[in-house]
């Protein structure tokens, strides 16, 4: 079992995301402090792409601010490799496929294994192509995270059996960013995956306000939120901590005890 | 090994969101690209509506100028919309009136995608929205205004470099928001599979014509085919005939920019590396850490940070050569073929004439050169006059 099956040890999980480096790596070390301390069950910390065409404006703008104050994959791992010191709980990175496969996907991989993280989020990389990366990662006892989405209907049993550490559930079509509502059946997606595989689901996209959290939660094992943390560190700059602490703990109270 | 491989390049590099759109794509081009009543159709709108077969046409003068090999020029600006564009915008439109699609979206460059997808949706009764980066809306205002004539809408696209690579990105987004109805219209050879092919396979009626027709006035192969690339479709399709074909030397031209040696440049072939993105592997003009490099040309339908993929295999077999041509030359050479044969070719042709008038004179006079002329001029007019320093009002 991997370290990130413990996210979901306590109560249903919290799974922040932030861009690394936006606005400064050092605000970054910071942010992840603070939302352990709020409560969050595993991080999901963005190495910024160039043209993230997953992301809506939101993250789109964290990623262009980022590269724009020089942020690269060394130095992201080198945020790691501090953070490590003190924060014990897992942390995945998302990025995009060509950042991985661009540094050597072996070298990458194996560097995430070194600096101690659990898994990658590749939101370009579908079931039909992730055994170029998945091979590596399981050398190297890291999980890819398989996505599912509203439209993968009758693919989900096949991409939850080959799943590891848990589904990403897409809660809704489109990019990500924040909605004022989720009408996908997200109860319907998670018994799929479960018929199929005994794992953890974590729904994301869209979801902003600690009641869409708890409706989530309901349904599935954990909750993601990037875009709305990313708007605070937009909003606030490099004095965004306390609002992002203060916002993840009241996601994770919303759904601590479903 | 994924599908809709090139060698290593090509894939299906695209969120889940999109993958079942891509196999109910792929599906329906198995279903009817070899079914009579669906090519009767095809047939019939290129050459009734879009006006093909294009001509083949011998360039005497610059021939005879230019001292070498015989040139003739593949007319496709005489194309319905003035570009090679509409062959594979009425080939995929029919293919998504038969897949149920209502609407349609596309990516635009230099607008010549978007104006071809903007007249067949008028045609076709469908719902159009085109996107654009809005540095080229500034640089092919007349194109802009065409499409929206059309009865197409226009995003500019503000994100990035605010050209084709973001209005691709852009498109890829919408159309992971709404698939159910809509079908996206991709421009080029890229993009995931099965888009490279059904790109390539409605773009090969190009190099099909030249064989045809060469083959009545000369009666045998040209010695070489020439075409710009930018993702590349007018030169796979210009290419795809005459692969087997190995006494035919094929060659893309891509756009230097301000040169191969500069960092103002879309020069794939030239400086970029292997990567994937778009959809797909193959080479991109990219740093050190993958992240995707703000390429520049004067002409905004070259002006792509990577190819198509069968064109990096055919790259890395040696099948076709690239070679980069640089705004000046490929300004001097949309100014020679105007004065010397009376054709204003588009700016991203006029690379592949530029590289002609460097290879036909070091040729025999009895060697035969094709070049494709993918789109017509006129659309670059203001841009080039005010290259040359002459503020003109469209």
């Amino acid at each position: 079992m991997s370290n990130i099956a413990k996210a979901f040890d306590h109560g249903k999980a919290f799974i922040p995301f932030v861009t690394c480096g936006d606005p400064s790596l050092d605000v970054t070390e910071e942010i992840v402090y603070a939302m352990v301390e709020a409560g969050a069950d595993l991080i999901e910390l963005g190495i910024p792409f160039s043209d993230p065409t997953a992301e809506g404006p939101v993250i789109q703008g964290a990623n262009i601010r980022a590269l724009a104050g020089g942020v690269t994959t060394d130095k992201v791992f080198d945020l790691v490799r501090k953070l490590r010191k003190k924060v014990t709980i897992p942390m995945v990175f998302m990025t995009y496929a060509n950042v991985v496969f661009s540094y050597g996907s072996e070298r990458f991989i194996s560097t995430c294994k070194e600096i101690g993280i659990d898994g990658l989020i590749l939101p370009d990389i579908p079931y039909e192509e992730k055994d170029e990366f998945d091979g590596i990662c399981k050398q190297y006892g890291l999980d890819l995270i398989s996505l599912i989405a509203p439209t993968s209907h009758e693919r989900i049993s096949m991409i939850a059996n080959d799943a590891n550490g848990f589904v990403y559930c897409v809660s809704s079509l489109g990019v990500t960013g924040t909605r004022t509502k989720i009408t996908t059946d997200i109860g319907a997606m998670v018994d799929l995956v479960k018929k199929a595989k005994d794992i953890p689901c974590a729904v994301g996209f869209g979801i902003s306000t600690p009641e869409q959290a708890k409706q989530m939660a309901e349904k599935a094992d954990g909750v993601i939120v990037g875009s709305a943390i990313v708007k605070l560190c937009a909003q606030y700059g490099k004095d965004c901590v306390p609002y992002v602490r203060d916002y993840v703990k009241s996601m994770k109270d919303a759904i601590r005890d479903i | 090994m994924s599908k809709g491989r090139f060698g290593v390049h090509g894939g299906q590099y695209i969120p889940e969101t999109l993958m079942n759109a891509m196999l109910e794509l792929e599906e329906a081009y198995k279903k009817y690209k070899d079914d009579p009543e669906f090519n009767r159709e095809l047939t019939e709108m290129l050459n009734e509506y879009a006006g093909r077969p294009s001509r083949l046409y011998y360039a005497e003068r610059m021939t005879k100028d230019l001292g070498g090999a015989k040139i003739y020029l593949k007319r496709e600006d005489l194309n319905h919309t003035g570009a090679h564009k509409i062959n594979n915008v009425i080939g995929q439109m029919l293919l998504a009136k038969r897949m149920g699609k209502t609407r349609v979206i596309a990516e635009t460059g230099a607008g010549q995608h978007g104006v071809a997808t903007a007249t067949v949706a008028a045609m076709m009764g469908m719902e159009c929205e085109i996107y654009m980066g809005e540095e080229d809306t500034i640089r092919q205002a007349l194109n802009v205004y065409r499409m929206r004539l059309l009865g197409a809408k226009v995003h500019p696209v503000k994100t990035g470099t605010a050209t084709l690579k973001d209005a691709v990105s852009e498109a890829f987004r919408e159309w992971t928001s709404r698939i159910d109805d809509t079908h996206y219209v991709l421009g080029s050879v890229m993009g995931p599979y099965p888009f490279p092919e059904i790109v390539r396979d409605f773009q090969a009626v190009i190099g099909k014509e030249i064989k045809a027709q060469l083959m009545e006035k000369e009666g045998r192969l040209p010695d070489v085919v020439m075409a710009c690339v930018g993702g590349g479709s007018n030169a796979i399709g210009a290419f795809y005939d005459f692969i087997p074909d190995e006494s035919v030397r094929l060659i893309g031209c891509e756009a230097a920019g301000r040169g191969v040696d500069t960092f103002e440049t879309a020069a794939t072939i030239a400086t970029g590396k292997l990567g994937i993105f778009h959809g797909m592997k193959s080479y991109f003009c990219q740093d050190e850490f993958g992240q995707i490099a703000p390429v520049y040309s004067i002409s905004a339908g070259l002006d792509y940070p990577g190819i198509g993929p069968e064109h990096a295999y055919l790259h890395d077999i040696g099948r076709a050569e690239y070679v980069a041509i640089t705004d000046d030359e490929a300004v001097d050479a949309f100014e020679y073929l105007s004065r010397i044969e009376g054709i204003i070719p588009a700016i991203e042709s006029a690379h592949a004439v530029a590289y002609a008038m460097k290879l036909a004179p070091t040729m025999d006079k009895d060697k035969i050169i094709v070049i494709n002329i993918s789109g017509r001029g006129d659309k670059d007019v203001a841009a080039i006059a005010r290259y040359r320093g002459e503020d003109l009002h469209e």
